[in-house]
């Protein structure tokens, strides 16, 4: 029995070498289904929920893409991959695109040959600490038992923040953020270091999440984006550009509340082109000229999305902070539609 | 010489044993405190009992059942006056999520497959595992059960695994018609010929030509739905059912006087023994995408399948080599002196008695390879442990640990607990003599 469907995945597999060799927008078209690697489980950015539903902020994007380009923003097939399997996933096909809370890295983006087509969240590394520590500054930790996952860039980014600051610190190595939640309630560290969003949505979990604080000093740059295989120009644009509508529409006010009343047109040519009543954007993207409407429409602009699976009235309660638009001072900057 | 004082012309009526001796006085006295050495590890023991309970019960006897999140849970309980890190589970996540954490992301119209796909496997196996209480006819389900399995899980066409089926019929019909004619070795090539041929070439023209006659199937599943214990029961039946019979071989390959069957053989057992699984599903999951043609869309499931089967022969292969050895040398010159052929003397004298040899240690590879499943969970598959990270993923439940892990912890425990006393059955049932 088992060699028959290994026969059936072969004869597939034939078929599929086949069909490579075309763009992955046409592959993706074919099959009708986009192929969307996520993170396995990571609060507030990718997690199914009872029903087996995929939700999060990371697959918001997924489902954009998937509107933009299917018309559905249920045609999304999510793989879930995990720190060590999500490249190769990527750079073999078995995903189209990468939404996984990856940091774009000179070496991922030039060494493993992705292309890393924006960021849709400005992460830090930052530093918790209990309250009775009576810690204000990061500076200050000298001699602290520090909890932090083995493996990953915050390892290297603690060694040098301490270094830099000529002070010591002991590791505490842990292989998951659930076990680090253990151990740093149970007092095996006085210090949890990680991206700062997953700091906040920790602290969110405990019972007394006062008696906790977030130091001030962000350590690193973590600007986490989605990411498509290089050599795929065609496919990169459109990742790339559904990514800049979702920011474009916040800028403009394009809600999902008013985005039908929107799309009878307006005054803003602007807005016009986006959502494509006025020039042919989609056209050259190699889609239609609705494109950028159902894409928003799948999970509301930018703003909508933040608010709904990270914001301030969720549990986890990010603020935007460098992720607010550029105009309210963010690091949030679409380049136009024209 | 009748100066005796006293003699007793009549027996004592009986009487009743002195009660520190019988009842269950008697077993503490004997059992629990013989001595006083005895005595203070019975009461030391029973100290710690009470500790762990004294933590354990106040914990788990927690109303919050029907708690939505974890901060529900923390309301409940404080409402109760119970306050702390370990106040009470919180259950609400096992009430939400349990139907999840055994069929995955299954559709749930279809539940009924797996439980059918599960309760048929037990059908097919009764012949196999209690020969003595069941018709021996129902073999005939246990032989075609391997194709229902897959079709019931994965769906789709029906001819799919009639052409299977197909594959196999032709080639014995092949190699009968050849054994016949000439040599048992030339049919045994030309059968494997006929039925590689078919599965390789024909079979996909004869399920296509089939299905555009009568197309017959049930909706198809893809694997990435599968996940939590229905992943790690499939997975573990099928590396169970299909290392057995490739550990025989391995096993028999190996004591094998054919040169390159041998050093095959030897080669891969050890190959794979020096070799951890993870590296192995890693193999699976990683390498293998990148030397097929990109592209390709190689099952994951069925590459961990496959893996996870190689894994368990060539562990299997050694357990019951042992039991070969174990074997005395009388038994295969016996079999010899009868004039039995190799695959007579194996099937009829040599298999049986070693296999029962070997029932304690590969009812323990068994158990070993159904744990080793929840491995699959870091190469990105949902299986309990995999579903229980990414049930903390969601907000409303993050930060929830022991409540998740207890409740798989107690399904994988049924499971192997269950694996393990049938194999002391089966150990009293064959024990027919020897000792």
């Amino acid at each position: 029995m088992k060699k028959t469907v290994f026969l059936g995945a072969a004869t597939v597999a034939g078929l599929a070498a086949g069909v490579a060799a075309a763009g992955t927008a046409d592959d993706v078209k074919a099959r009708g289904k986009l192929n969307c690697g996520v993170t396995t489980g990571l609060v507030g950015f990718a997690a199914p929920d009872a029903n087996g539903e995929w939700k999060g902020f990371d697959v918001a994007v997924c489902r954009a893409v998937a509107a933009a380009v299917l018309g559905d923003a249920n045609a999304v097939e999510f793989v879930p991959t995990t720190g060590k399997t999500r490249f190769t996933a990527l750079a073999s096909g078995e995903v189209d695109m990468l939404a996984r809370n990856t940091t774009w890295t000179f070496s991922r983006d030039v060494d493993l040959k992705f292309e890393f087509v924006g960021v849709n969240y400005y992460d830090g590394q930052g530093f918790m600490v209990p309250k009775s520590l009576g810690v204000s500054s990061a500076k200050e930790l000298d001699g602290a038992t520090v909890c932090i996952q083995t493996g990953t860039t915050t390892e290297l980014n603690l060694a040098d923040f301490f270094r830099s600051n000529n002070i010591s610190y002991e590791p505490v190595p842990i292989e998951t953020n659930a076990e680090a939640q253990q151990q740093y309630l149970a007092g095996a560290c006085d210090v949890y270091t990680t991206d700062a969003s997953g700091l906040a949505a920790t602290r969110a979990t405990f019972e007394n999440p006062g008696d906790h604080v977030l130091l001030p000093e962000i350590i690193s740059k973590e600007p986490l984006g989605p990411l498509v295989r290089h050599g795929d120009n065609e496919w990169g644009d459109v990742v790339r550009w559904t990514l800049n509508a979702l920011i474009s529409a916040e800028e403009y006010g394009i809600t999902s509340a008013n985005i039908d009343e929107m799309a009878a047109g307006t005054d803003n040519p602007e807005i016009n082109r986006i959502l494509g009543t006025e020039g042919t954007l989609g056209e050259m993207l190699g889609l239609d000229n609705q494109w950028a409407m159902r894409a928003i429409k799948a999970g509301g602009n930018f703003g909508e999305i933040f608010a709904q699976n990270i914001g301030e009235n969720t549990p986890i309660g990010l603020a935007r902070g460098l992720n607010a638009q550029w105009t309210d001072g963010g690091l949030l900057y679409s380049p136009p539609f024209r | 010489m009748s100066d005796i004082g006293y003699v007793r012309t009549e027996m004592l009526p009986e009487q009743e044993p002195p009660v520190s001796e019988v009842g269950a006085i008697g077993w503490v006295r004997h059992n629990l405190f013989s001595n006083w050495f005895n005595s203070l590890l019975t009461v030391l023991s029973l100290y710690f009992i009470f500790k762990v309970l004294a933590g354990l019960v106040p914990w788990v006897i927690s109303p919050t059942w029907d708690s939505g999140s974890l901060a529900e849970c923390r309301e409940i309980l404080h409402a109760l006056g119970r306050e702390g890190h370990y106040a009470g589970a919180c259950w609400g996540v096992i009430h939400e999520r349990w139907i999840q954490l055994i069929f995955g992301f299954y559709p749930e119209h279809l539940y009924w497959r797996p439980i059918a796909a599960f309760v048929l496997l037990g059908v097919a196996l009764a012949p196999v595992l209690f020969s003595d209480k069941v018709p021996s006819k129902l073999l005939i389900f246990s032989a075609l059960y391997p194709f229902i399995f897959p079709w019931l899980l994965w769906g789709g066409t029906i001819w799919a695994p009639v052409a299977a089926l197909l594959g196999f019929v032709l080639g014995w019909a092949a190699f009968n018609a050849v054994s016949k004619a000439m040599s048992t070795l030339l049919g045994f090539i030309a059968g494997a010929l006929v039925a590689l041929i078919w599965w390789l070439v024909l079979s996909s023209y004869f399920v296509g030509a089939m299905d555009s006659i009568a197309a017959i199937g049930i909706e198809p599943v893809e694997s990435r739905k599968f996940g939590g214990f229905m992943l790690s029961i499939t997975i573990g039946v099928v590396a169970i059912a299909c290392s057995l019979p490739l550990g025989i071989v391995l096993a028999l390959g190996r004591q094998s006087d054919l040169l390159i069957v041998k050093y095959i053989c030897v080669g891969f057992i050890e190959f794979i023994r020096g070799v951890p699984l993870i590296t192995l599903l890693f193999v699976a999951s990683t390498l293998l995408n990148l030397f097929l043609p990109p592209g390709t869309n190689f099952d994951i499931i069925l590459r961990v399948l496959i893996m996870v089967t190689l894994f368990a022969a060539a562990y299997m292969a050694e357990v019951i080599r042992g039991g070969l050895a174990a074997l005395p040398r009388g038994q295969y010159e016996g079999a010899d002196s009868l004039g039995l052929n190799y695959w007579q003397s194996q099937r009829l004298i040599i298999m049986p008695q070693a296999l029962k040899i070997s029932i304690p240690g590969i009812v323990s590879t068994f158990i070993g390879v159904f744990k080793d499943t929840t491995l699959v969970s870091i190469i990105g598959l949902l299986d309990p442990l995999g579903l229980s990270n990414a049930i903390r993923a969601d907000a409303n439940w993050n930060g929830i640990v022991w409540e998740l892990y207890g409740f798989i912890a107690l399904l994988f425990f049924a499971f192997c607990f269950g694996m393990s006393r049938y194999s002391m059955y089966l150990e009293r049932k064959l024990h027919t003599g020897h000792r």
